[in-house]
């Protein structure tokens, strides 16, 4: 039986989130001193050492990116943002992080702020997340009042504002590039890369974008060093990872676990099993741009390296458990729907391709067990297609479930 | 509040522009931006109208035409849909006689299919205005229109 390890969530549900005295009183903000006492380029070392990898999707180490947007000279101006759009279907836990603990999170803003010498920081916030918007503006108002914000921070001559932005129902929006341009008060239609944000970001100067729960592991790594963070998860994914269990199970919610954990320790021991108390059917990890993996994966690790190797994701840490008497096909439909819903229309392939594999799918539960095989298979090579020849990363994604759903689930889809 | 004293709430900066058309949207009766708050948006920034309403019509929370003074967000992504949304559309469109998109002739109800609204810990899930519904059944559904009904004299 496995427990939480709760670092990120230590204070959640045991402070009271709007008030800052209740933070600092469990330590916070005593990481931001501990990284005024060293210096820029040493906070970008200690992150660098943690081997903190981004927890927004991709899995980028957090020190590299500090390093190349710390690293530009021009003109000295960078930003930091924090991505906090939350929009992958299963995912929930910045919005736990953002709800319980706003300070940790403005704490880890600064921190990184720092650590590039920014002298402005944004969150840019999905817009129906109203109370994370307004426990987070408390929060910002609170730590501008004891210092923690505005004009020579504590004494340490380093300044630094943060404000919140919201955004207005785009999923794509939680790319990136094309959150910038939200952010810059455009439509949301992605950029070229590279350039990356790094080189050529907000107002095309230099700019951080990290995820809610990344930022938020900032404070724990710079307060307590690398090898206290290195000591939990797994050598490739250190430190601790917030999962978002949905679905069939008997307890839906977001947990944290060392990185690295036993996917079915997740699902039973946390999660309460599943609902109806039999063996899932499948699991979708990371999301609608996720993976399908079968129950013959129930053993699998949950880190960057293991799942990559068998061909899944752990992408935004969604963990959509499908119970064993769901059927796939209507889940798949449901997926489609997404990504049809949810393209820009900007390039070609995506905007037709998303449509029309949508509307394949809907063509499957009538045809007969080998048509379903052809369908599946020929909305399959669309995807690929789509892979390939998209302008930006959604166009790239539906290749992602439905190539899973096709390795592992062929039979049942032709026989349910 | 009046609409040139929201937008004086914010400094003139293209960064303010969507929350900006939130604020103008949520002080409409009928949440909606009227082309006169989309000029009036487009002057404060100094940019030009068509900007403005691109970014209106782009975003999906904005809209472009009057709608209920509830509106009332059902989520139909993957978790949701499993769990059973579909059926509550199907209710919502019983108990209200509208579909997706549609407002109920007395100007109270807007019912929006959308996607995920990051609560899927409590799939199916919806959110009317501000206010979070989870684990949404049949019955339950029935409950919270009922309650909406009675609140509607009453300030949020
Ligand atoms: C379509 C799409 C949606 C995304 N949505 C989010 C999101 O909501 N939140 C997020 O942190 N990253 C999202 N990402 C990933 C970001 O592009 C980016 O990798 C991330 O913000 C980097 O932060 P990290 O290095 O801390 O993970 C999305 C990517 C794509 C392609
Ligand atoms: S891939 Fe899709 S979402 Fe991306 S630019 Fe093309 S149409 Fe837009
Ligand atoms: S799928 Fe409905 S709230 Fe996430």
């Amino acid at each position: 039986m496995i427990s939480e390890k709760r670092i990120i969530l230590r204070n959640s549900g045991v402070i009271n989130p709007q008030s800052i005295e209740e933070y600092i009183d469990a330590g916070g903000y005593k990481s931001l001193s501990s990284a005024f006492a060293s210096t820029p380029e040493k906070v970008v070392e200690e992150v660098m050492a943690s081997g903190l990898r981004g927890r927004g999707g991709a899995g980028f180490p957090t020190g590299i990116k500090k390093q190349a947007a710390a690293d530009r000279d021009t003109g000295k101006i960078s930003y930091v943002v924090c991505n906090a759009d939350e929009g992958e279907p299963g995912t929930f836990k910045d919005r736990i992080i953002m709800e319980t603990n706003p300070h940790l999170l403005i704490e880890g803003m600064i921190i990184a702020g720092y650590s590039i010498s920014a002298k402005l920081g944004y969150i840019y916030i999905r817009g129906e997340y109203y109370d994370s918007v307004r426990r987070l503006q408390h929060a910002i108002h609170q730590a501008y009042a004891r210092g923690y914000l505005g004009n020579d921070i504590l004494g340490s001559g380093f300044s630094f504002d943060l404000e919140i932005k919201p955004g207005a129902g785009s999923y794509l929006c939680g790319e990136e590039l094309t959150l910038l341009e939200s952010l810059e008060g455009k439509r949301g239609y992605p950029r070229i890369k590279p350039p990356f944000p790094t080189e050529k970001g907000f107002w095309d100067k230099p700019t951080l974008v990290n995820n809610v729960e990344t930022l938020a592991n900032l404070p724990g790594i710079i307060g307590h060093g690398s090898s206290w963070f290195r000591s939990s998860g797994t050598e490739k994914t250190p430190g601790t990872k917030l999962f978002s269990v949905c679905g069939d199970v008997k307890k839906p919610g977001c947990y944290e676990t060392d990185a690295g954990v036993i996917l079915n320790d997740l699902i039973n021991d946390l999660a309460g099993g599943t609902s109806n108390g039999k063996p899932w059917k499948a699991v979708l990890l990371g999301g609608a741009a996720g993976t399908f993996v079968p129950y013959s994966f129930s053993g699998l690790s949950l880190c960057y390296e293991r799942l990559k190797e068998q061909g899944a994701t752990l992408g935004s840490g969604a963990v959509i458990v499908i119970g064993n008497e769901r059927k796939l096909i209507p889940l798949m439909q449901s997926i489609l729907m997404f990504f049809r819903h949810e393209s820009c229309g900007k390039c070609v392939p995506c905007r037709v391709g998303t449509t029309y594999i949508h509307e394949r799918s809907l063509e499957i539960p009538a045809a007969g067990n080998e048509a379903r095989i052809s369908i599946l298979e020929e909305i399959v090579n669309h995807a690929r297609q789509m892979a390939k020849s998209s302008l930006c990363p959604l166009g790239q994604s539906p290749i992602l479930p439905l190539g899973t759903l096709q390795i592992h689930f062929t039979e049942m889809i032709a026989t349910e | 509040m009046d609409q040139q004293e929201i937008i004086a709430g914010f400094s003139p900066d293209k960064t303010n522009l969507l929350a900006m058309l939130h604020a103008l949207q949520d002080n409409h009766p009928q949440n909606y931006l009227t082309e006169e708050s989309l000029r009036a948006a487009a002057s404060h920034l100094r940019v030009n109208l068509s900007w403005v309403y691109g970014v209106a019509g782009y975003y999906s929370m904005f809209s472009l035409q009057p709608r209920g003074r509830f509106i009332i967000r059902i989520c139909n992504s993957p978790v949701c849909n499993m769990m059973g949304s579909s059926g509550l559309i199907d209710v919502l469109g019983s108990i209200l006689g509208i579909g997706a998109g549609e407002t109920t002739p007395d100007g109270l109800f807007t019912v929006e299919q959308v996607e995920c609204l990051g609560i899927c810990d409590v799939a199916p899930a919806m959110m009317v205005n501000r206010k979070v519904y989870g684990n949404l059944t049949r019955k339950s559904l029935e409950a919270i229109i009922d309650e909406l009904r009675i609140l509607q004299n009453k300030p949020e």
